[in-house]
C-alpha cells in the first residue's frame, strides 16, 4: 500500500501522521501515509470516470426509450447493476468477516466494514432509482416487486450491522461480535432474496409490475456499460473506504510497550505521593522514601 | 515438585488496558498466598488471569502444569473462583443454584448435599430464592458451589467483605480444611490481619507488578505451620 | 452436548417458572397488541379475517422480543458468564439449551394466541396438521436465530434497540413464510403452504447451526 501524494481525486481526508486523540499506548508519531489515494486508484478513477461518460452516452442518447416504459427505462442501467453490486458489498463483508475470525488480522476487519459501508449506499441507489423508475410508469413511488423488497430488507440489515460496528466498545470486542454478524450477512441476504422472490412470483394478477423490460440491441449493451461502470465506482469506493478504515485502525493500535510502561507509572506516582490515611485503609501508613520498582 | 502456579513477568490485557504489566509469582502446592495492594493495582485480574479467564499476552504462565497462554480453558474446571460477583441466579433457590453449577461442573449430586451441609445452608433456608437472602448467605452459597467443584486451586477475591464474624471463621476453616486435604490457595484481601493468619506468605502488587513480598515460595511445607505466619516472610513495601 | 443443553433449558424454565414474567407479562402483552390491531383495523370490515395470519405472526414476533430479552439477560446477571465459563458445559449446549427454552415459552404463547385469534377474530381453525407443522418449524426458526442475536447484542448499553434492529429483518422470511402457510391451512389448501414450512425448517435448521457454532465465539471474545 502506498501512497504519494496527499490524496487521490477527491479521495479520502489525508490523515496528518501521528495526530489523533493519542492517549497512553498509542503508537508514538511516526510518518504513515496521508491519504488513501494512490496510483492504482488514480488509474482506477479515471477509468471510473470514463466508464460514467460512456454510461450517459449510451443510457441517455444511445438506446432507446422503452416500448411500454419510455424514457424511464434509462434509470434500468443503473438500478440492474447497482442492485448487483449491493449484493457483491454483502459478499466481501461475509468472506472478510470468515476470514478475521480465522486469521485475526485487523485487515479483514477493515475489509468487512468497507465493504458494508458501500453496499448500504450502493443499497440506496438501488432503492432511489428504483423507486424513480416506478414513479412515471406506474403512477407509485414503491412497487412489492422482489428486487425492490428485498433490497429495502437487505438495506435494513446492512444499517443494522453498521450501528453495531459504531458502538462504543473495547475494539477487538467489537471486532468479534461485528465479525459474528458479517458472517451471517451472505447467507440471511440469500435467505431473503429467495423468500421475497418466491412470494412475489406467487401473484399472478395482471396488474403486477414488472420492472424488468425485455431487452435487446442497443439497450443491452447501454446495461452492460451501466454493469463495467458501476462496477468501476464500486471498486474505488471500496478501495478507499477499506484503506480509510485500515488507517484508523492503525491510528487506533495498542503499543504495547507504552502502556505497559504507563502502568507500571502509575504504582510509582501513587507511591511518590504518601497516600493520605482514609477509612478504608485498615493498616497503618508508614511512607518511608521508597526504592525503585526494578522494571522487569 | 513442579509449582501450582508459575509467573513471569506475565501481562495481562482488559480490552486494551495492561491490567497486569509484569507479575512474578510462584506457588507451590499447599501454599496459601495473600495478594494485598492499592486499588486497581491487579490483585483482580491476576486472580482471574489464573482460572483462564483473562489471557496472558507475554511472559509465562503456567498453572497446575497448563500453559495459559497457548490455552486457558483446560485450566478453568480445576479451579475455584470466588469474586465479587456471586454467580447465581436471583430468582432461583440455594438448592437449584448449587445443583446447577454442580452438574454444570459434572459433580455428583451428593457432593451438592455435602457441600451445602458444609456451609450450613442444608436446612429450610435451601428452599429460599436467593433474592431474599442477605449478602453473607449469598455468598456462602456461592461458596457452596466453588466447594462442589472440589477444586485444587482456590482463588478467592476478598472473600471476607461482607461477611460476619461467624461466616468469617467458617470460611477460615474451610480454606485451612482444603489446604490439608491437597488444595492451594492465593486470595486477595483488604482484611489484612485475619487473611494473614490464614497466609503462609504475602505478596504486594502495585500498578499491575510485584511492589515487594516474597514472589517465590518459602522453605518446603513440613517447615511451616498452617495457620501461622513467621514475621520474617511477610514484608510490607509500600 | 445435548446433557448440557436440557440441563441449561431446564434452569432457564425453572426460572420462569418462579418469576413467572412469561405468564404474566408476555401473554397479557400480545393479547393487548391482538386488541390493539382490533382497534386500528376496524373489525366490521372484513380485514381483521383476511389478516388474521400475518397479524398473528406479527404478535409472536414482537412477543419474541421481549422473551429473548429476557433470556439474555440471565446470562448477564452477577458474575454468571465467568461461571459458565469456568463451568463444563459446552457453549454449544448452552445455545440449545437456551434455545429451547425459548421455543418452550413461545409453543405456549401461540396456543394462547391461537385461541384468542379464533374468540377475537372469529378465525375458523382448518388444516390443524399444517398449522402445527409451521408453527413448530416458525418456533424453533425464532428461537435459535433470536438467541444467536441476542448473545451477539448481550451486554451492550443498546442492547434494547439493537436487538429489534438486528433482528426483525432477519425474520422477515420466517414472518412470510409462516403467514403463507397459515393462509393456506385456513383457505383449505394446505398443498400450497407445504412448501413454505419447508422454508422454514430449513431456516430454523440453519440457525440451530449457526447458533451452536456461534455461541462459544460470543461468549469468550467480548
Amino acid at each position: 500500500m502506498n501512497a504519494t501524494t496527499p490524496t487521490g481525486p477527491a479521495g479520502g481526508p489525508p490523515l496528518p501522521p501521528g495526530s489523533g486523540p493519542h492517549g497512553p499506548g498509542r503508537p508514538p508519531s511516526h510518518p504513515g501515509p496521508a491519504g488513501t489515494g494512490s496510483g492504482a486508484t488514480r488509474v482506477l478513477g479515471v477509468a471510473a470516470l470514463a466508464g460514467v461518460a460512456l454510461l450517459a452516452l449510451y443510457g441517455l442518447v444511445v438506446s432507446p426509450p422503452d416500448v411500454e416504459m419510455g424514457d424511464s427505462v434509462r434509470l434500468m442501467y443503473v438500478h440492474v447493476p447497482a442492485a448487483s453490486y449491493l449484493y457483491l458489498g454483502c459478499v466481501v463483508t461475509t468472506v472478510a468477516s470468515a476470514l478475521w475470525l480465522r486469521r485475526r488480522t485487523p485487515g479483514w476487519d477493515a475489509l468487512a466494514e468497507a465493504g458494508a459501508e458501500v453496499g448500504l449506499l450502493f443499497a440506496v441507489i438501488t432503492l432511489v432509482t428504483g423507486s424513480l423508475w416506478g414513479r412515471p410508469t406506474w403512477g407509485t413511488y414503491w412497487t412489492w416487486d422482489a428486487r425492490l423488497t428485498s433490497t429495502a430488507v437487505l438495506t435494513a440489515l446492512l444499517v443494522g450491522y453498521l450501528a453495531l460496528r459504531r458502538l462504543d466498545l473495547d475494539p477487538d470486542a467489537r471486532s468479534a461480535r461485528a465479525a459474528v454478524l458479517g458472517l451471517l450477512l451472505l447467507p440471511n441476504v440469500v435467505i431473503v432474496n429467495r423468500s421475497v422472490e418466491w412470494w412475489r412470483s406467487l401473484h399472478q394478477r395482471s396488474t403486477l409490475v414488472r420492472l424488468d423490460p425485455t431487452i435487446g440491441g442497443d439497450m443491452l449493451v447501454a446495461l452492460m456499460v451501466g454493469f463495467v461502470a458501476i462496477g468501476l465506482i464500486f471498486a474505488w469506493l471500496l478501495v478507499h473506504r477499506f484503506r480509510l478504515a485500515w488507517l484508523e485502525q492503525q491510528a487506533d493500535r495498542l503499543d504495547l510497550d507504552a502502556a505497559l510502561a504507563a502502568r507500571r507509572a502509575e504504582a510509582t506516582a501513587a507511591r511518590a505521593a504518601p497516600p493520605a490515611p482514609g477509612p478504608s485503609s485498615p493498616a497503618p501508613v508508614a511512607s518511608p522514601p521508597v526504592p525503585e520498582v526494578p522494571s522487569r | 515438585m513442579e509449582p501450582v502456579v508459575h509467573l513471569r513477568d506475565a501481562v495481562a490485557l482488559l480490552g486494551r488496558f495492561p491490567a497486569l504489566a509484569g507479575i512474578d509469582l510462584d506457588v507451590a502446592r499447599g501454599d496459601v498466598v495473600l495478594l494485598r495492594g492499592p486499588n486497581g493495582a491487579g490483585k483482580t485480574t491476576v486472580l482471574r488471569a489464573l482460572a483462564g479467564l483473562v489471557p496472558v499476552v507475554r511472559g509465562e504462565a503456567w498453572v497446575l502444569g497448563h500453559d495459559l497462554r497457548a490455552d486457558p480453558r483446560p485450566v478453568r474446571r480445576r479451579v475455584g473462583l470466588l469474586s465479587h460477583a456471586t454467580g447465581l441466579f436471583e430468582d432461583l433457590t440455594v438448592d437449584d443454584n448449587v445443583t446447577f453449577w454442580g452438574r454444570a461442573t459434572r459433580a455428583a449430586d451428593a457432593d451438592v448435599e455435602a457441600a451445602l451441609a458444609v456451609v450450613g445452608l442444608s436446612g429450610p433456608r435451601r428452599h429460599v430464592p436467593v433474592a431474599r437472602l442477605s449478602a453473607g448467605q449469598r455468598r456462602r452459597t456461592s461458596l457452596a458451589c466453588l466447594l462442589v467443584r472440589r477444586p485444587e486451586l482456590w482463588l478467592l477475591d476478598e472473600p471476607h467483605a461482607g461477611l460476619d464474624g461467624t461466616a468469617r471463621d467458617l470460611l477460615d476453616g474451610l480454606v485451612r480444611q482444603a489446604v490439608e486435604e491437597g488444595a492451594t490457595v492465593v486470595l486477595s484481601s483488604h482484611e489484612l490481619e485475619r487473611a494473614e493468619a490464614l497466609a503462609h506468605r504475602v505478596v504486594t502488587l502495585d500498578g499491575g507488578t510485584n511492589a515487594g513480598g516474597d514472589p517465590v515460595p518459602a522453605p518446603p511445607a513440613g517447615a511451616r505451620s498452617l495457620g501461622s505466619v513467621p514475621p520474617s516472610e511477610v514484608s510490607h513495601v509500600a | 452436548m445435548w446433557r448440557d443443553a436440557t440441563l441449561v433449558a431446564g434452569r432457564d424454565l425453572r426460572v420462569e417458572a418462579r418469576s413467572r414474567v412469561t405468564a404474566h407479562q408476555v401473554v397479557p402483552f400480545a393479547l393487548l397488541v391482538l386488541v390493539l390491531f382490533a382497534f386500528a383495523l376496524d373489525p366490521d370490515r372484513g380485514i381483521l379475517e383476511r389478516a388474521t395470519p400475518g397479524l398473528y405472526w406479527m404478535t409472536v414476533l414482537f412477543s419474541a422480543l421481549a422473551a429473548l430479552a429476557r433470556s439474555a439477560a440471565l446470562e448477564e446477571a452477577d458474575g454468571v458468564r465467568d461461571a459458565v465459563r469456568l463451568s463444563a458445559l459446552e457453549p454449544a449446549g448452552v445455545f440449545a439449551g437456551k434455545a429451547l427454552a425459548v421455543a418452550v415459552e413461545l409453543v405456549a404463547l401461540e396456543v394462547v394466541l391461537g385461541a384468542a385469534v379464533v374468540v377475537l377474530y372469529g378465525a375458523e381453525p382448518a388444516g390443524i396438521g399444517l398449522l402445527a407443522a409451521t408453527a413448530a418449524a416458525a418456533t424453533v426458526a425464532v428461537a435459535s436465530a433470536g438467541t444467536l442475536y441476542a448473545a451477539l447484542v448481550s451486554g451492550l448499553r443498546a442492547r434494547e434497540t439493537l436487538l429489534p434492529l438486528l433482528l426483525l429483518p432477519v425474520l422477515a422470511p420466517v414472518l412470510i413464510g409462516a403467514t403463507r402457510a397459515f393462509e393456506s391451512a385456513l383457505a383449505d389448501d394446505p398443498v400450497a403452504g407445504w412448501p413454505w414450512c419447508g422454508l422454514l425448517a430449513a431456516f430454523a435448521f440453519v440457525y440451530s447451526v449457526a447458533g451452536a457454532l456461534a455461541y462459544g465465539t460470543l461468549l469468550e471474545g467480548t
